[in-house]
């Protein structure tokens, strides 16, 4: 069996995994970078729409695109790639190094001692069993991520007349690809009373195709045998299905973006605590999961809605790495926490001596709103927002000058808030 | 009424505040309101007299492991010829190896857009 004595195994070679990779190795670490697929770049090499790289490369590219840049990054580098490589199994050696075995049809079983690890495996679609969708049990209906690979990648068209579930940008992108593909998209339908995607989404991938949006609305059952036939649609009249107003579209194809989930089976099985707002890992001001030096960047620490944000996190976390694998710590830290109209903070933890982002996500929409940060009930930042919403997640930057001035114990309770501006 | 008189309503997506503008085309002479700010005005004139978009899609590929190529069009390309630069699109099929960037369709229509490789494929 070989094996491979490292400083760092980085799992996942998508955005993430490539920029903690590559962050990590210049810092003259060994690194090894591995990806179940044979090629390097992950959801991007699928995402043949424009809208990336605004913050990382100040221009707007392709998925595509970005990831080659980062492809080449890494080819430049140290990095040992592993391409076609699950990591199947994880565990804690008594020296506190980490033992992880690969399987791969290239090299057979390959064993990695490691150092630390960056957990980077991004994440998965919620399907129709998460969401509980009634009827019979038809092919054509994918989720939108597998249709989106099916007809970018593989060059097949999963279907001629098709209805969405969920707006999700997703979603939307993929109603504007199905039309470009010669089908007809009849219906996008959002359980919400508001779209969960970009309104740069809604415009360009429905409005151009005038195809309707039924918010507050679900599909309430699936017809067909073997193939999708119709599906009915039900609006919502105070969170409740008034089903008297069910109406029937005809299709083939029912695409879902509904949701992601963080890829945890790994973390599960080594026994990482999950955090149940993000589910995923509970990490610390370092990135680091409840395990010593295993860390987590991305998607598979909690989703985001930009890939700018996940090279930028995964960059953090190997910078921690590399402070950690040189026996730095920080001196203290204070659990933060969700306040009013927040869903989730990540980190839950925070150093209060050190400059860093956390990253929120908001439960309201408001086009005049303000984020606070609290340290024992008194406010210590405050921030303008001209615009929130639950798809759109906030970036705050945490400084040590915030809390210069204020008495903080291990036991402090910073809170962070979002309420409408006076 | 002027016949040569319509007013249109849209969601400014400069930014993603969203503001919902209402657009009157008088003649030549375009005005717009709900806008707070002046590149929603910008937006909408745009929208209105010649709206344009990026065109990303893929096509053909003779290469067994890769069939299929991300193109895009290397600028926003006038609505009107979306589908015939996509009927295009559909015809090519392309020996590897090719590179990011490459040009494979040059001056759609004389527009000065080109469709261009988003990816390397070797």
């Amino acid at each position: 069996m070989r094996t491979e004595q490292i400083d760092t195994l980085v799992i996942g070679g998508g955005a993430a995994g490539m920029s903690a990779a590559a962050t990590v190795s210049a810092a003259g670490f060994t690194t090894a970078l591995v990806e179940r697929e044979d090629e390097l770049g992950g959801v991007l090499l699928q995402c043949i729409h424009n809208g990336f790289g605004l913050h990382e490369f100040k221009e707007e590219l392709t998925g595509p695109e970005y990831a080659e840049r980062w492809v080449r990054n890494i080819e430049s580098s140290e990095v040992k790639v592993f391409c076609g490589t699950t990591i199947m199994e994880m565990s804690l050696l008594e020296d506190g190094r980490k033992e992880c075995f690969g399987y791969s049809p290239e090299y057979g079983v390959l064993k990695f001692v490691t150092k630390t690890v960056v957990l980077a495996m991004g994440c998965r679609e919620r399907n129709r069993g998460n969401v509980m969708i009634p009827g019979t049990r038809p092919a054509g209906v994918y989720t939108a991520g597998l249709a989106q690979r099916l007809v970018n990648m593989n060059g097949y068209i999963p279907g001629k007349d098709v209805v969405i579930v969920g707006s999700g940008d997703i979603g939307l992108i993929m109603a504007r690809r199905m039309q470009w593909v010669g089908s007809t998209v009849h219906a996008v339908v959002e359980i919400q009373p508001y779209p969960s995607g970009l309104t740069r989404n809604i415009s360009q991938c429905l409005n151009d195709f005038k195809i309707p949006l039924y918010l507050s609305h679900v599909v309430s059952k699936i017809y067909g045998k073997e193939r999708v036939e119709a599906v009915d649609i039900t609006p919502l009249e105070n969170g409740v299905p008034n089903h008297d107003k069910t109406f029937q579209i005809t299709c083939d194809t029912l695409l879902l973006s509904v949701g992601l989930i963080p890829e945890n089976e790994l973390s599960k099985q080594v026994g990482i605590e999950l955090n149940s707002l993000t589910n995923g890992p509970t990490v610390d001001s370092m990135l680091m999961t409840s395990i010593e030096g295993v860390f987590s960047a991305g998607n598979v620490l909690h989703v985001h809605d930009l890939v700018d944000f996940v090279s930028a996190e995964a960059r953090l976390a190997g910078e921690n790495v590399i402070e950690y694998l040189k026996g730095k710590r920080p001196e203290r830290e204070l659990s933060i926490k969700p306040g009013a109209n927040i869903r989730y903070v990540n980190p839950t933890r925070i150093n209060p001596d050190a400059e860093s982002d956390i990253y929120m996500r908001p439960l309201v929409v408001s086009n005049n709103a303000r984020i606070q940060l609290l340290v024992n009930g008194e406010v210590v930042k405050r921030q303008k927002k001209p615009h929130v919403q639950p798809s759109e997640m906030i970036k705050l930057k945490i400084t040590p000058k915030i809390f210069q001035d204020i008495e903080i114990t291990p036991d402090s309770k910073v809170e962070v808030t979002l309420q409408d501006e006076p | 009424m002027n016949p040569n008189k319509n007013t249109k309503e849209m969601i400014c997506i400069v930014c993603p505040v969203g503001c919902h503008l209402q657009v009157t085309v008088d003649n030549d002479e375009v005005k717009v309101t709900g806008n707070r700010c002046p590149r929603g005005e910008e937006y909408a004139r745009e929208e209105i007299l010649a709206p344009k978009r990026v065109v990303t899609a893929t096509c053909r590929l003779e290469n067994e492991q890769h069939p299929r190529l991300p193109v895009k069009t290397d600028a926003p390309l006038p609505f009107e010829h979306i589908n015939e630069l996509l009927d295009r699109v559909y015809e090519l099929s392309l020996p590897t190896p090719i590179k990011t960037g490459d040009i494979l369709i040059e001056d759609f229509k004389g527009t000065g857009v080109n469709l261009v490789a988003s990816r390397s494929i070797e």
